[in-house]
């Protein structure tokens, strides 16, 4: 049976609605005859034929009721908009039909009116207005109530609705009222009236009660001109390419997807061993069908985040109406997608913040004005993909936070105590308000002040490898930001060894990877108060040792210390591993109940070669040492002030040194990777110097040669290069050593006329040369941007 | 004819065991294991059984006893509990014997306490003793760790 059709069009078909007061019991035969799907010539499948139309009846009910919320708050905002109407119309008309038809007469006296009011604005008799909008959505509340009941216990419920119907009833007669209580737990206060109406008055006495137990029945097709809109088509089209899958078979699916995908990294594994070409083909081949089919089956789990963010125009609506004030609701990247769980894991997490930035961040309408805004306030959601994780931005143009009050609110609170508060820079304040039991608010609304919430908020987004980080200017506005990762099933990790087992770290926490040898490693490594820590580029990075952290011997004493820079809950550590493998994709299994304590754990996965190994849990380490760093922080935050008060553009530049004092600066969003090549593993073609890399042949370009003109690369053992890739084709520029990753506002003193040379900028105080690389690429390899037209930087 | 069971059995050191037969999966010989730092002592490791990840706990020391002689390997019972399939390390697998319910006894009281906590009862059998293991207990082990620091 075709699930998605609108049952719209057996109703139509001049179907006598069936009084009320039957019980669903008589009315089976009716069923059977009229509806698809129930089957006639076996009377014993009725009443679960019955089950199956109502569960289907619920599942669209609300799905469309989500639509409806949007529709409406959408509507007020453009009340000439007749297809939005039209399509709310459709909506409510399907409900009551489809319960005339079982036997909800509740539920269906209650759209029976909406459908009236709803007519007579479709027909231009009445103009939307927010007292109508309002009764409206306590309408739409009302149904849901209803529908959830008959969900959970098979009836209507016995909440009286008379008041309601009353509302809308005296409404579609043009009369003014009061907006009634909606159902769901937001009052709104006095409505807020737009255009040259006057205040609603209070409610006008109903002088017809209306009968909620006898509707009349609508004439049979009353539907009107719009069954051939455009709107409708198009969704008969989509139910022909849609299908509807259990939940539960994509996710064996994509466990069996998980299996293949070990049994491919196995079958790699073996590969080398194997000299015969067509096997080492077909192992190629089943490589790229296994990563296509899990990117396939990874987008059949894929839901855009607008599903999430519909209902969030009715709960700002409806908050803003509550606490007399106007906001404004911007939506961008609504069809950004993300795995199903994630959706449903970031959905509480995330209505909250949205409350908590309509009630706390936007302020009413007269301090607004008074600081010189615009009267509205604007709440705006963005989402976008970015390095495999998925991006939401929360960004408010409200009153921001103040530091010193989340200082003095924390001390009274005793969530830190004075010497710690004296030490907090002004981002970490902000940040407390995720600490648990603290609230701003100065009273305690019905929305949020109980000083719950922001710190579930974050927990919820941890639990699924998130984070959320908050960025706030007092008087401007407040931005969070949340980070997710894009699935939980299966995510690349790097292999780190330690005491003989190995270990796999998600590369969402991962920075980068350091190398000390020999004499650099006993000398680098220093102790506060016997706390090991790392110089790395000048920010002390506090170490954690894994073995000591596992409480395992070490297997082997090198002279080599191998860091792992990791990122957790917005602070960075090193840790230090006996020896580093490759990356992979691994498959992530729960742990066991007898080990879900160990917080050094996320869970455990299946190794190319069959084995188990564990996955650390970064924050659960970082917690277990105490790992705490400010001062890379500290570094991000005063350059991001000093960018404000100069007003610049900021950008990301990688910063490399050539020859003995020369410091040049490339974009680093040119930058594909940075990789260290061995002297011995150059090779000639040509006059050119390659290196084979990723089962490609990649030229060296020697930046050193090219700028200063001499010849130490030769020298050295292993070399320094950035990898630039366009269009598949990489080069690697050698540098001499890469110094560091700056965010710079930065202005180019100059043009240049040097070759391969943008211009001069001013970087941390230094004076440092812009690469033109694509200069350099093409005066090294005249073909490299061959048939492919390049935006310049 | 009386009610009967049947029992997967296997030694342990002198001590025959028996869990029933329909708590059992599968039993195999020794396989390569991961071991899991920081876990209960009784957790051997990880073992990767066909693509499922399943913890091994080692019976010999879940039962106090002495451990393994140097370079006996164990082998694996894998029952299935409330809380997933684990595997139970063991010295030696027997046969499935279909005992007689008469033959039931509750545990003397006189065995040490950790054997009595775990021993659901004790058949008599001809010429030895059959303790059968409450497989619920057994893979309850505490994950009460001692990580330092932990919060």
């Amino acid at each position: 049976m075709d699930k998605n059709s609108k049952p719209d069009s057996d109703f139509e078909k001049g179907m006598e609605p069936i009084a009320p007061d039957m019980t669903p019991d008589s009315i089976n035969e009716n069923v059977a005859a009229g509806e698809p799907g129930a089957s006639s010539d076996d009377s014993s499948e009725d009443m679960s034929g019955m089950d199956a139309i109502i569960n289907e009846f619920l599942v669209e009910s609300n799905e469309n009721l989500d639509q409806l919320d949007q529709d409406l708050v959408d509507l007020e905002q453009n009340p000439s908009e007749t297809n939005i109407l039209a399509s709310i119309f459709r909506t409510i008309h399907t409900i009551k039909g489809t319960c005339g038809f079982i036997g909800f007469s509740k539920l269906e006296s209650i759209a029976h009116v909406g459908e009236n009011l709803l007519s007579k604005l479709r027909d231009g008799e009445l103009t939307i207005n927010p007292p109508i909008t309002s009764a409206l959505l306590s309408m739409v509340d009302a149904i849901r109530q209803i529908l959830s009941c008959i969900e959970n216990s098979q009836n209507e419920g016995d909440v009286d609705y008379s008041e309601l119907i009353g509302t809308l009833t005296s409404l579609q007669k043009g009369e003014s009222v009061v907006a009634a209580v909606p159902a769901a737990e937001s009052t709104p206060g006095p409505v807020q009236v737009e255009k040259d109406e006057e205040p609603p008055a209070p409610v006008a006495e109903v002088d017809e009660k209306t009968q909620s137990s006898s509707p009349a029945p609508a004439p049979a097709g009353v539907q009107a001109g719009e069954e051939n809109s455009p709107k409708q088509q198009e969704s008969r089209a989509l139910t022909e390419t849609n299908l509807r899958v259990d939940v539960k078979l994509l996710d064996r699916l994509m466990n069996l997807v998980g299996e293949l995908v070990l049994a491919r990294n196995q079958i790699l594994q073996f590969s080398p061993n194997e000299h015969d070409s067509s096997y080492a083909a077909t192992t190629q081949h089943l490589n790229l069908v296994t990563t296509e089919l899990q990117e396939g089956v990874m987008k059949t789990r894929m839901q855009p985040i607008g599903n999430i963010w519909n209902k969030f125009p009715r709960v700002v609506r409806d908050l803003a109406a509550s606490c007399g004030k106007k906001i404004h609701l911007e939506m961008e990247g609504k069809d950004t997608e993300l795995d199903k769980t994630l959706i449903e894991a970031i959905k509480d997490p995330l209505t909250h913040i949205v409350r908590n930035s309509a009630d706390h961040g936007i302020e009413t309408p007269d301090v607004r004005k008074a600081a010189g805004k615009p009267e509205e306030g604007t709440l705006k959601l963005r989402a976008f993909h970015e390095g495999g994780q998925v991006n939401i931005e929360i960004i408010d143009d409200g009153g921001g936070i103040d530091p010193e009050k989340i200082k003095n609110k924390a001390l009274e609170k005793n969530v830190i105590t004075q010497e710690q508060a004296q030490r907090m820079s002004n981002r970490e304040l902000v940040n407390l308000v995720f600490a648990p039991g603290f609230s701003t608010a100065a009273k305690v609304t019905n929305v949020s002040g109980r000083g719950v919430g922001m710190d579930v908020v974050k927990t919820n987004i941890e639990k699924i490898g998130g984070t959320v980080d908050i960025q706030s200017k007092h008087g401007q506005g407040t931005t969070l930001k949340v980070k997710i990762p894009l699935t939980l099933a299966i995510i690349p990790a790097l292999t780190v060894v330690t005491g003989g087992d190995r270990y796999a770290i998600p590369q969402v926490n991962l920075l980068e990877l350091v190398l000390l040898e020999g004499e650099q490693a006993v000398k680098s490594v220093e102790f506060i108060q016997g706390a090991p820590v790392y110089r790395l580029r000048g920010n002390l990075l506090p170490l954690i040792y894994l073995n000591e952290e596992l409480k395992v011997d070490k297997k082997h004493d090198t002279d080599t210390i191998n860091i792992v820079v990791l990122q957790a809950d917005g602070h960075q550590f090193g840790l230090v591993v006996e020896g580093v493998s490759d990356t992979e994709e691994i498959v992530v299994k729960p742990l066991s109940q007898q080990l879900k304590g160990i917080s050094a754990f996320s869970g455990a996965t299946i190794m190319g070669d069959g084995k188990v190994a564990l996955i650390l849990d970064v924050i659960g380490l970082a917690q277990a040492a105490r790992v705490v760093t400010q001062n890379r922080e500290r570094a991000q935050l005063e350059s991001s002030e000093k960018t404000q008060a100069t007003g610049k553009e900021k950008q990301t530049l990688l910063i490399f040194g050539i020859g003995k004092e020369g410091r040049m600066a490339i974009p680093l969003s040119m930058v594909a990777r940075l990789e260290e090549f061995k002297r011995s593993e150059v090779e000639k073609s040509g006059d050119q110097d390659v290196v084979q890399y990723r089962g490609e042949i990649m030229p060296l370009i020697y930046l050193s040669k090219m700028f200063v003109g001499n010849q130490d690369y030769q020298e050295k053992e292993t070399m320094q290069t950035v990898v630039y890739t366009q269009n598949g084709k990489s080069v690697a520029l050698v540098a001499d050593k890469i110094l560091d990753i700056v965010d710079e506002a930065i202005t180019v003193q100059r043009g240049s006329n040097r070759k391969g040379i943008l211009g001069t900028v001013v970087v941390q105080e230094q004076v440092t040369d812009l690469l033109d690389a694509e200069a350099i690429v093409r005066e090294n390899d005249p073909t490299f941007y061959d048939d492919q037209s390049l935006a310049t930087v | 004819m009386a009610d009967t069971k049947q029992f997967c059995t296997f030694y342990l050191g002198d001590l025959f065991f028996g869990v029933e037969v329909e708590n059992v999966q599968e039993v195999f010989r020794y396989q390569d294991m991961t071991n899991v730092p920081l876990a209960p002592a009784a957790v051997r490791g990880l073992i990767n059984l066909r693509g499922q990840i399943i913890t091994a706990i080692d019976l010999r020391c879940r039962l106090q006893m002495e451990d393994w002689a140097e370079g006996k390997l164990p082998m694996n019972v894998v029952v299935r509990t409330e809380e997933g399939v684990v595997s139970l390390l063991v010295d030696e697998i027997a046969d499935v014997l279909e005992v007689p319910e008469d033959d039931f006894e509750r545990p003397p009281e006189t065995i040490n306490e950790i054997t009595r906590e775990l021993v659901r009862g004790v058949y008599k059998l001809k010429g030895k003793l059959l303790l059968i293991l409450d497989t619920k207990k057994t893979v309850h082990v505490g994950s009460e760790n001692s990580v330092a620091g932990t919060i």
